[in-house]
Order: structure tokens, then sequence, then C-alpha cells
């Protein structure tokens, strides 16, 4: 099945990126067809997984780079975030226990609970981490 | 993200407007722990939240836990579709206490 990439960014770790990039994503979303709540959710889960690397990768330091790739074929849309930080501890990055209250700890239940698939690891050609979320569109 | 306060039947009254995320929730943060820390009583008026992220939950989630602790009231007003949405995938709907305005809140309060 052929999969086609519909949009490549590259932006600067800072906070104040992100409100550029959810538009980029939501039209994205609505334009293979995720309308309403599913394009919200989309738009957080990306906007989550930036925050990851900002506070987590990059540990703030806004000068670090990440490149966001959305590919979609017939099926799936998968959103593919680069970072060039440290590889972060993978077994680190886990949802906490919605029952366990406590302020922060929530973007990664959010990614898991809005994609059907998320996985993690680390860049073999350079430096750094990804992760790649896919969401079944069919 | 835009913010004012004012201060309705006993409570010190938040508004936040726009959007929620991580270039201003510590402002959010700062100000709900102002107001506690002066003692008041808070409502977070969140009709003209447009979005909110993980970051701003974590905001009304520390303003519920301190205003808990020291006694208190605490709660979340008007909430607008966008992020009560978030807050049900948090399943914090259950945990907040959430009115549909102030008015409705004080009425409760009797």
């Amino acid at each position: 099945m052929k999969t086609q990439k519909l949009l490549e960014l590259r932006f600067q770790a800072s906070a104040d990126r992100l409100c550029l990039i959810r538009p980029l994503v939501k039209r994205v979303a609505e334009v293979v067809g995720c309308q309403g709540d599913l394009a919200d959710q989309l738009v957080l889960a990306v906007n989550e997984a930036c925050m990851n690397v900002i506070q987590h990768a990059y540990k703030g330091d806004e000068t670090g780079e990440i490149v966001l790739e959305i590919l979609n074929n017939k099926k799936k849309l998968l959103f593919r975030l680069k970072d060039f930080a440290e590889p972060v501890d993978l077994e680190s990055v886990q949802p906490r226990d919605l029952d366990d209250l406590r302020p922060g700890g929530l973007g990664t239940h959010f990614i898991r609970e809005i994609m059907d698939e998320c996985v993690m690891g680390h860049l073999k050609d350079a430096q750094g981490n990804y992760i790649e979320m896919i969401k079944r569109i069919s | 993200m835009n913010y004012s306060t004012r201060e309705e039947g006993g409570y010190l009254v938040l508004d936040l407007e726009g959007e929620v995320d991580l270039s201003c929730s510590p402002d959010a943060r700062k100000q709900i722990l102002d107001a506690l820390a002066k003692g008041k009583n808070l409502l977070v008026d969140l009709s003209d939240v447009s979005y909110i992220d993980s970051s701003g939950v974590a905001s009304l989630v520390e303003g519920y836990q301190t205003a808990k602790k020291a006694g208190q009231k605490f709660g979340l007003v008007g909430v607008s579709e966008a992020a009560m949405s978030v807050l049900k995938l948090a399943r914090l709907d259950r945990v907040f206490p959430i009115h549909p305005s102030v008015e409705e809140r004080i009425r409760e309060d009797g």
C-alpha cells in the first residue's frame, strides 16, 4: 500500500512554537478525513509528544530541533517525531496511574489513549530519539 | 492565553481565555496558587478556553490539591467543550467539582 508524506516540519524545541504546529496538524487530519473530536484529539497527542521532547529530551534547551513528519496511506495516519537530544531512558516514559492524582504525567496517557500504536526508540544514524504514533483511519 | 480575576459571592473567579498550553500554563499556575495563598476560595472559569494541554490540566490539579489541603473551596465553572474533552480523557471530570456557572456554584453553596 502506497504511503505518502503529507507534511514535514522542522522547528525549535520551544513551547511558543506549539501554537504554530497545532493548526497545521489539525488541517492535515481534516484533509485525510478525521473531523471534529478525532482531529482535536490527534492535535492533542502530537502536542503532548512535542511537549515531552521539549521538557524531557531537551530539558528546556530551546536551541534543540524537532522534526515532525506526517505520513498516510488509506488505512493509517503516521506521526513521526524526531529529536537530536541525548538518548532518553525509554523505560521512564510511562503513563501514570490515573488514580494517583498529581500534577503532571498525563501526556503519555493522552498519547496512548488517542493513538492506536505508539513506538519510541533511539535514532540509529544520529544522536536522538523518535516516537511514531499511528492512528488507523479506515 | 489571557486571564482576568473578579470577586463574586465569596469566591475569587479566575477567567482563563484562549489556549492554555506549555507556553502559558506557568502563568495560569501562578495565578491559581497566588489566589489560594491569599486564602481565597477559587473558581476557575474555563468557558472561553479553546484548548488546554496536560500542562494546563496539571495547574488545575495542583490548585485543587492545594485548596483541599488548606481547607479552601476550589472548583471549575463553565467548562468549554474543548476543555471538557481533555478533562474526560484524564478522567478528571470525576475529580474536580464542576459547575455550569459561578451563579450555580454559589446557589449550591446555599
